[in-house]
């Protein structure tokens, strides 16, 4: 039976009831990054451990991908393509995160406002899976 | 300004653009040979080279063509820096006196559309470019976006950076789209990466430039109209840039490689940005000429606006940007495009760069590129 399957292990915490962005912070320099990765490109430490992200930020920028990205690389449905946002979210005082956006319209979208972490299907993969990915979307006031 | 110990002794370019009935690597070869005879020597004359395509093959496979005669022939590969990469590793293998008289060469044959992005080998994972990340036009419509907010340009201005570089082409036999194209039209074409349209946006090409460079010393040997080549600096990311491809970005905000570049080539020249008669820029989109105009200290941030709204960057005001219409106009062959902008700043203190020579007899030009995943190259060029 087809299921929800995680885009990559490890990117997030997945299967989880309340999943989480997976970062690393640098013991030595305290600063953050994401993906997991070893080696800190602040202070050239390689004592790196992994950290869960918060879930809240402020949007840095964004765009709106107008047209089909070339498949491969991009796994999603080119034929039936849809324009989807596209920016970073500075999730507090942790890390700038580049993402999809829940919402693709220009006018709803404005550097700055609060965005809150979500888990969109980004694709159905060979096996009939529904492949999840993150997502940032504007926190509902 | 420092003494020059580099000349450009001899210039050949492949026209940019499509040229289905040759390789990419013919492409090359036939820049070689029109800077072979530019300069008036023989393949043979040439001790050294250094050249690169990124998706064209290995350069070094162009002596099959244009003779084997042993020379030392280094391939190089460093994304959108391929061309600035060879330059200067041309320049110090003459200025350190290993060599006198060698070859600097790039040339490129791209697929059509955006460019198609190997994840992997960009040091990134599958799921970047399975859900959509793997683009390079999303930086450039996301990193205006946020300067457009913070620094008060117009979408009227991106328009006018385009309608210039294909204006600017027009004049240039070498260029690829050379039909002016108006502002309005510039708006209206499809919303690509927002702010960013179609006709804001440089695409993938194909071409060929080589240069061959001498001693400084030497240079009147092959030539009458040496170009001294006062500065080659290339320069990668530090902590706290927006580059290209970062599925991440430090929490504090700090100047990009093009900065960095820039200040290590004034140093080197002994010049500052008030010394520059015209410039060739990096403009893979419209947006990106107008922040690396700030980034290599020609003006303050927000500036831009008045300038070019004002016309200074037109091939007759006061500081000339892209005079052969840059990538807007010629497509971006990696391998090639930088190369393609010291050509140009070549023949324009020559002043034989035809209906596009910039008046009163420039003296010092500047060229920038930047690219994936956050590498700038910067050249200042004297006669």
């Amino acid at each position: 039976m087809a299921e929800q399957v995680a885009i990559e292990e490890g990117l997030f915490t997945w299967p989880s009831d309340d999943p989480r962005l997976l970062g690393s912070q640098c013991l030595d320099c305290g600063a953050i990054i994401f993906p997991v990765q070893s080696g800190c490109p602040r202070c050239a430490s390689d004592n790196t451990t992994p950290k869960e992200l918060g879930t809240r930020g402020k949007l840095w920028t964004w765009t709106i991908q107008g047209y089909p990205p070339k498949s491969p690389p991009y796994a999603g449905d080119v034929e039936n393509f849809e324009p989807f946002g596209v920016g970073y979210v500075e999730i507090h005082d942790e890390v700038k995160v580049e993402t999809r956006l829940t919402i693709a319209d220009k006018d709803a979208l404005a550097i700055g406002m609060e965005m809150e972490l979500k888990f969109i299907p980004a694709y159905v993969d060979d096996d009939g899976n529904e492949v999840i990915t993150f997502a940032f979307s504007p926190v509902e006031e | 300004m420092s003494k020059p110990e580099v000349a450009i002794v001899g210039i050949g370019i492949h026209p940019f653009g499509r040229t289905p009935e040759r390789t990419g690597q013919e492409q090359g070869v036939y820049a070689v040979r029109k800077a072979l005879k530019d300069a008036g020597v023989e393949w043979s004359d040439v001790q050294f080279a250094f050249g690169g395509s990124q998706a064209a093959g290995a350069a070094d496979t162009m002596v099959s063509k244009l003779g084997l005669t042993g020379l030392q022939f280094i391939n190089v590969a460093n994304g959108c820096a391929t061309g600035g990469s060879a330059l200067f590793s041309a320049y110090n293998t003459i200025a350190s006196g290993a060599f006198e008289l060698g070859l600097a060469v790039g040339y490129d044959k791209h697929e059509r559309g955006a460019f198609r992005v190997n994840t992997r080998s960009s040091g990134l994972g599958d799921w970047y470019g399975k859900q959509g990340l793997a683009l390079t036009t999303q930086f450039f419509g996301m990193k205006i976006n946020r300067y457009m907010q913070n620094h008060e340009i117009s979408h009227n201005t991106l328009a006018k950076v385009s309608a210039k570089a294909f204006r600017n082409a027009e004049h240039n036999p070498n260029a690829w789209r050379r039909q002016p194209i108006s502002e309005d039209q510039i708006l209206e074409s499809d919303m690509l990466s927002y702010p960013l349209t179609k006709f804001m946006f440089c695409s993938p090409a194909e071409g060929g430039v080589a240069l061959l460079l001498a001693r400084a010393d030497q240079a009147h040997k092959y030539t009458d109209t040496p170009v001294y080549l006062n500065a080659a600096v290339v320069r990668s990311r530090r902590w706290g840039s927006f580059e290209v491809m970062a599925p991440w970005l430090a929490l504090e905000d700090g100047d990009g490689p093009t900065v960095d570049t820039s200040k290590a080539a004034f140093e080197m020249a002994g010049i500052g940005p008030d010394d520059i008669d015209l410039a060739q820029l990096q403009d893979t989109e419209a947006g990106a000429e107008i922040m690396h105009m700030a980034e290599n200290g020609f003006c303050e941030h927000g500036d831009q606006e008045r300038i070019i709204q004002q016309g200074e960057t037109e091939i007759g005001g006061r500081f000339p940007v892209n005079t052969d219409g840059g990538c807007l106009a010629n497509g971006e062959p990696v391998g090639a495009s930088g190369l393609r902008q010291v050509y140009e700043n070549v023949l324009q203190l020559r002043g034989a760069a035809g209906k596009r020579q910039v008046p009163n007899d420039p003296k010092v030009a500047y060229t920038h590129v930047y690219g994936a995943p956050g590498i700038s190259g910067v050249t200042i060029l004297s006669k």
